[in-house]
């Protein structure tokens, strides 16, 4: 398959472009941001986004999704980074979703994807504990048969949109100690089930986040996604697709802070010239434009590896990763230098970027982890 | 292939899959054995010519690549290429890849004056000079840096003074790689003194053998001379020899140089299956080998990694020229990042190598470790030739960015 947007895609984009220019300027993140909104982002927005199928994209038709694939989903994601979006569909749609496409039975996926692709219905996976950091099979929480179904101890934390989640993806040990990779299994827990409390995390870069404490939590045994004890594989396969989407979204979030910057350099005098004929600071918008294009290469080979089921879809997940986490952290640094003291200021949107760049590379791994888990699977 | 009914995409990939086949065994049956394996050093590749006489495998594998147009694959039949569509080509790449068989010819002809030929040149000029490039007949060399001018290029001096129908040529030109085993230059010369720098300019084409033609190699820091002065003493010139028009010159350079950044890039896409960083650095360092310090593992993943970033780009701008797109901004990157990330692969192998790395010829050292450390000394000029890329940086800041002079 050719790395080239088709026609459809170049449409796809060009109408979440008009979206998110129209529906979500900057200046809604920080009122989110500044406000007490108990929900964190625009539940009318997140219906729309439904509307225009974006909810579906990559699930199939007979669940009301859109049956394409991961070509079309980072089209999506890219333009909804650039408005720095915080609609849940991260945790929604690419890792609670997907969990249950790649790995719910028949009547999971029956009763879950159709309210969820509609935006109805939200869910979130609950892979990060604390000390976990990015290896996704060490994990503490347990389950432990109790008559016909299981009971959940625990606590989970950085949970993506917690707070509003309905239902929440819990990976808990079954057997097998701290950091196997058997011995996992993956839960559908209501989040209002008693024992549950959710508890709002505040993050610096203002999206939403939560703990999820279990407490003696009872779950039936139908409640199990996949098979008990062999969970770790579908929360790998459910992660590095998840990863992708981040990916495309960090790629739209670092080429906007680049504009902005871009902007500035033209527009801002001193010593009686633009800044943007300095050579100093030509050649480092040169070299972050450089990395924006090896980025959005990578993200897209790793589209494509989901989309014709490549079994080099690990190894090209963590190159996507590792290069937008490096980009985007320099993009961002550069953006506040670039800006001087103004970027510096919160009253500047520059400073989102900055933020927004550190958090998603410290989510589901950074490049170093990456970097790492890349020679692994090369074999050195 | 002669169908009435133009081929489904089922159709067409299947017909891929037999010439695939077909062509893996043409290969197997017709490449010498020798030329399987990586040729150990830039000099061991088949630059073609009169002045140079290649071992008998090296001449043969020319001479029944030529006879298809494979030395060329995707150019035209009428001129002697191999008349192949791009996905042929790139299934004639990975089969020779795979089959690890070196390029049957390479330079100048091929990978820049041939291709600006194909676009810009005249019936007459066509004829006369794309088929013996195709068979590796007459070597190429470019006469474009001289003294005065480096990154400044069309500052540049040499005079061409027309006589009747000759132009007559004085000056000298400098980095003109293997000018000392050329038959031809492609030449930029000033022909309007009185105008605007970029408009004087002329693209000529140049017989090495000309009265008046003096070259002189450079010795390098790396110790070898690619690259030499090259003196111009009232060489006479044909009219004909000119590539666009009198004083067009520099649009015919700066399309030119096009050519020539994708192949600098394409010169470092990796087509060395394994991982030649990893196996040296599991041989060199003792015990289980350099690889097991994690500092120098995680510098391996990097320049792996940016290697194939690059790679994808490189294929992303294929796929949107084979999709009717014009050639995107990504495209000046590749000079850049392919030298960039050529270096630091290059500087990383000498240090695996260690002390080992510090031969420069003579006892003590194999041949693998003094080619590593000659290939570390020759790469330094790889940000430096062909634009640097301080000068790359400009072009992206100006051209892409739009960044205000």
């Amino acid at each position: 398959m050719p790395l080239v947007l088709t026609e459809e895609q170049e449409l796809l984009r060009q109408s979440a472009r008009d979206f998110v220019t129209k529906s979500a300027p900057l200046k809604r993140v920080r009122a989110l941001r500044d406000g007490s909104d108990p929900v964190g982002f625009s539940r009318e927005l997140w219906g729309e986004m439904a509307q225009l199928g974006w909810t579906g994209v990559i699930f199939p038709e007979q669940f009301g999704g859109a049956g394409l694939g991961y070509m079309d989903l980072i089209v999506v994601m890219e333009e909804l980074g650039r408005g720095l979006m915080p609609e849940p569909m991260l945790s929604t749609v690419l890792l609670g979703g997907n969990t249950i496409w790649l790995g719910g039975s028949e009547s999971q996926k029956q009763t879950l994807l159709p309210p969820l692709i509609e935006g109805k219905l939200l869910l979130t996976l609950a892979h990060h504990e604390n000390g976990s950091r990015f290896d996704v099979c060490r994990i503490a929480t347990r389950a432990e048969r109790s008559g016909g179904g299981w009971t959940l101890n625990g606590s989970k934390s950085l949970v993506l949109d917690a707070h509003v989640a309905d239902r929440v993806i819990v990976p808990a040990r079954t057997s097998g100690d701290a950091s196997d990779r058997r011995g996992i299994t993956l839960f559908v827990v209501d989040a209002h089930a008693p024992g549950v409390t959710i508890t709002r995390q505040s993050v610096v870069d203002g999206r939403n986040a939560g703990i999820v404490r279990l407490d003696k939590v009872a779950v039936s045994a139908d409640s199990v996604i996949g098979k008990a004890d062999e969970g770790a594989e579908l929360l790998a396969s459910v992660v590095d697709r998840a990863t992708v989407g981040l990916c495309a979204e960090m790629l739209g979030s670092m080429s906007a802070a680049f504009a902005m910057t871009l902007d500035y350099l033209k527009t801002r005098m001193q010593f009686g010239a633009l800044i943007g004929t300095f050579q100093a600071l030509k050649h480092r918008a040169a070299k972050m434009y450089v990395e924006t294009e090896l980025a959005r290469s990578a993200v897209m080979a790793a589209a494509q590896a989901i989309d014709s089921t490549s079994p080099d879809i690990p190894q090209l997940v963590s190159l996507a990763k590792a290069r937008c986490s490096e980009a985007f952290v320099l993009i961002g640094n550069e953006g506040v230098q670039m800006h001087g003291g103004i970027g510096m200021t919160d009253e500047h949107d520059i400073g989102f970027f900055l933020k927004r760049a550190r958090t998603t590379q410290l989510t589901l791994g950074d490049a170093a982890f990456h970097r790492n888990r890349w020679a692994e699977l090369a074999g050195y | 292939m002669g169908s009435l009914f133009p081929l489904s995409e089922g159709e067409a990939r299947m017909d891929l899959e037999t010439f695939r086949n077909d062509t893996r065994e043409w290969l197997r049956a017709n490449a010498p054995k020798s030329m399987f394996g990586l040729p150990k050093s830039m000099d061991d590749i088949c630059w073609g010519g009169r002045k140079t006489v290649y071992p008998t495998d090296v001449k043969r594998w020319l001479d029944v690549m030529a006879e298809r147009g494979w030395t060329a694959p995707t150019w035209p039949k009428e001129y002697g290429g191999g008349g192949l569509d791009r996905d042929e080509a790139k299934v004639l790449n990975q089969e020779m890849a795979k089959l690890q068989l070196r390029p049957p010819l390479t330079g100048f002809g091929l990978s820049m004056i041939g291709p600006l030929l194909l676009q810009e040149g005249s019936e007459e000029l066509k004829r006369a000079h794309i088929p013996p490039i195709v068979r590796g007949g007459i070597r190429w060399c470019q006469g474009y840096s001289e003294p005065g001018s480096g990154s400044d290029l069309a500052s540049l001096q040499t005079k061409a003074e027309l006589d009747g129908d000759y132009f007559i040529l004085n000056g000298q030109k400098v980095w003109t790689s293997y000018a000392d085993k050329a038959d031809w230059m492609f030449i930029l010369v000033r022909t309007d003194p009185k105008a605007k720098k970029q408009d004087g300019i002329t693209f000529l084409l140049m017989d090495m053998d000309s009265p008046g033609v003096s070259v002189r190699p450079i010795k390098l820091i790396s110790g070898s001379s690619p690259f030499c002065e090259t003196f111009l003493e009232n060489v006479r010139v044909p009219r004909a020899n000119v590539v666009g028009r009198v004083n067009s010159g520099w649009a015919m350079a700066k399309a030119l140089l096009g050519h020539e950044r994708t192949m600098i890039a394409d010169v470092f896409k990796d087509r060395v299956p394994g991982n030649p960083l990893v196996d040296l650095a599991r041989k060199y360092g003792g015990g289980e080998g350099r690889i097991a310090d994690s500092t120098i593992r995680d510098r391996i993943t990097q320049v792996d990694m940016d290697q194939r970033c690059l790679d994808f780009t490189l294929d992303r701008s294929r796929d949107e020229a084979k999709a009717g797109h014009k050639p995107g901004p990504e495209t000046s990157i590749f000079k850049y990042y392919g030298t960039e990330t050529n270096m630091r692969r290059r500087e990383l192998m000498v240090e695996i190598l260690g002390p080992q790395g510090l031969g420069w010829e003579g006892e003590g050292f194999d041949d693998r470790e003094l080619t590593v450390t000659r290939d570390w000394l020759r790469s330094r000029g790889n940000s430096i030739e062909g634009g640097t890329s301080e000068i790359q940086l400009n072009v992206i800041a100006k051209r892409v960015l739009g960044l205000p002079d």
